[in-house]
């Protein structure tokens, strides 16, 4: 079985996790753009952070033969400082029809703020001009109102549902999100939020229409391997085969593929180029043999150390 | 033809009527007074606009582009690499800041554009100005932009200065790059370059870590008394690769004992002497 995580930080992971990542399975990553744990404090660090997350981790990744695409937006804490972020939605053209961009994002409501809601807006506004996609975070403080809030926004702006990402979902916004025609992503955090045993039960409750799960591991306590153990426990639970391939890779895939900027032939079958350019024989293909028929080991942490 | 023509000649004959008309759309607004936007939206847009099909290109076009400018080897560009560097010819003409637009361009690339960019090194006007951007290249940790300014490219051979000239060549090699796709080689290895990779070799060795057999390349030509004793080690304890990279370092050697040396090896010489092995033949493929 393959797997996409649709949501995951990567710059603050490190090759301990992309190692692990790609021996379980994952064959792409998505990383919204986010912010870094404190503040930033002028555009340029936005414009170096953004500029990694499209040169330097796209090419990390291939290392380990993981194909990264990433989200582009001003997250919503940092919409709190106007001044700041108003220059910062001056160079996200810079950025939006770039190779791999597959959303506006991850955009949304934190405190649900006026400013949140300012730049929430012009980044609605932002996607329809470039013809993207939008992935919404939603807020960890009432989240119910603020998921609610966050899809009337984007419906108000006449941007469709179908090409809206809500993420970070429980078990009492899913459904809103689904009737409305949102895709609903769940984010499987092991501690907070969804849990994997949370996460059976809503697969046997909703099947897997329209919904898909990501890891979100940043620098904060997560699990890079979220998405494949999540697999797993759905498999052992009963869960039907199909509908765990749709909500751990599938879904995904057709929701960001609406971008025309990730395509399974991507990590399948790549254009020359990038084999010659990016994918570097030895390391790289051969560990992305597809695994048809079970699902490949979560391995432990690997203890191997080289001097360079 | 210039090179900007030949790219453009490519591309047209290559893609389908509307994307061929989008690049034409493109090169006529940034060929006039263009503005610093027109082009990095042009420039963001190709890989989604132009796919990223390789070139094809036949020996003749080969040739034409050695033609339109010396050395220049365009084999296995994309055409999104292509349609790249046709835009930045096409608005240089047009601009006076061509250099601050192609810096700030690299500052917010993604990786598939850094390549292209490196890759248009040697086609750009006034050469000499982008020595600390091709510098910057080489800085690079990125094997693929590192090897868009080192491989089949002439600026290196051309612009840069000697320290950062066995610097590109010793990090080829640090970071597993093949050294044959460097163009000027041989006419640019000097002795500092041989001191520096004798020592590298050292150090591999040292660590009982294996050395490219490339490395001896620019050891020969300058080689002193320490510098030949690496390569007799080489003839008397290496793979065969690398004893043949051995023997062809010193047939690339002036001195006398050298050719002692080598004389020593009689099947090798043979070998090295007739051309039945060259550096080519011993490179790593890739």
């Amino acid at each position: 079985m393959r797997f996409i995580d649709p949501h995951i930080h990567m710059t603050a992971r490190t090759t301990d996790d992309y190692e692990r990542m790609a021996a379980a399975g994952v064959v792409a990553v998505i990383e919204p753009a986010f912010w870094l744990g404190q503040p930033r404090t002028s555009v340029g660090t936005f414009v170096d952070y953004l500029s990694t997350i499209v040169g330097w981790e796209r090419f990390r990744a291939a290392q380990f033969g993981i194909r990264h695409y990433c989200a582009i937006g001003l997250n919503s804490k940092e919409a709190n400082n106007e001044a700041l972020a108003e220059q910062v939605l001056d160079v996200l053209p810079r950025y939006l029809p770039k190779e791999g961009v597959v959303a506006v994002g991850e955009i949304g409501y934190d405190d649900q703020t006026d400013a949140e809601d300012r730049f929430y807006r012009a980044q609605l506004e932002l996607a329809k001009s470039f013809e993207m996609l939008v992935m919404v975070h939603t807020p960890h403080r009432d989240k119910k109102r603020g998921t609610t809030r966050s899809m009337d926004v984007a419906v108000e702006h006449g941007v469709d549902p179908g090409r809206v990402v809500i993420d970070h979902n429980n078990e009492e916004t899913v459904e809103e999100v689904l009737d409305r025609g949102f895709w609903a992503a769940f984010t499987i955090y092991p501690h907070t939020k969804m849990g994997n045993e949370r996460m059976v039960e809503i697969a046997r409750r909703y099947g897997s229409n329209q919904i898909f799960v990501d890891s979100s591991s940043d620098w904060g306590v997560s699990d890079p391997l979220a998405v494949p153990k999540t697999a797993k426990l759905m498999l052992e639970r009963g869960i039907p085969r199909a509908d765990v391939e749709a909500i751990c890779y599938g879904n995904a895939l057709k929701a960001y593929g609406q971008s025309g900027q990730i395509k399974e032939d991507d990590w399948l079958n790549p254009p020359a180029i990038d084999q010659r350019v990016l994918y570097e024989g030895n390391s790289v293909l051969r560990g992305q043999q597809p695994r048809i028929d079970d699902l490949p080991p979560i391995p432990a942490v690997k203890e191997e150390i080289v001097f360079k | 033809m210039t090179p900007a023509e030949l790219l453009h000649h490519w591309l047209q004959r290559q893609l389908p009527a509307p994307t061929a008309q989008w690049i034409d759309a493109q090169c006529a607004v940034l060929s006039s007074n263009p503005r610093e936007r027109e082009l990095y939206m042009a420039i963001s847009l190709v890989s989604r606009k132009l796919g990223k099909d390789d070139v094809r290109l036949d020996p003749s076009d080969l040739e034409n582009a050695r033609a339109a400018r010396k050395d220049w080897d365009p084999l296995g560009w994309s055409v999104d690499q292509a349609g790249r560097i046709l835009f930045l010819l096409a608005s240089s003409a047009a601009t006076d800041k061509f250099k601050g637009w192609l810096d700030q361009l690299c500052q917010t690339a993604d990786v598939g554009e850094l390549v292209a960019f490196y890759r248009g090194l040697p086609l750009y006007p006034d050469a000499p100005l982008h020595q600390l951007r091709a510098a910057e290249g080489v800085r690079s940790n990125m094997k693929a932009v590192f090897e868009a300014v080192a491989h089949r490219n002439p600026y290196p051979r051309e612009q840069l200065p000697e320290g950062a000239w066995n610097q590109m060549v010793l990090k080829a090699l640090f970071v597993g790059s093949a050294l044959h796709p460097i163009q000027g080689l041989d006419e640019r290895s000097n002795p500092t370059l041989m001191r520096m990779l004798c020592d590298y070799a050292h150090e591999r060795w040292a660590a009982t870590r294996p050395v490219s057999p490339e490395l001896w390349r620019c050891v020969g030509r300058h080689a002193d008394q320490a510098a030949l004793a690496d390569l007799q080690r080489v003839l008397d304890t290496g793979t065969m690769p690398e004893r043949q990279a051995a023997a062809l370092a010193l047939i690339d050697c002036p001195d006398p004992a050298a050719r002692k040396l080598l004389s020593r090896v009689p099947e090798l010489e043979r070998a090295v002497t007739g051309r039945a092995v060259t550096w080519e033949s011993i490179a790593p493929p890739g």
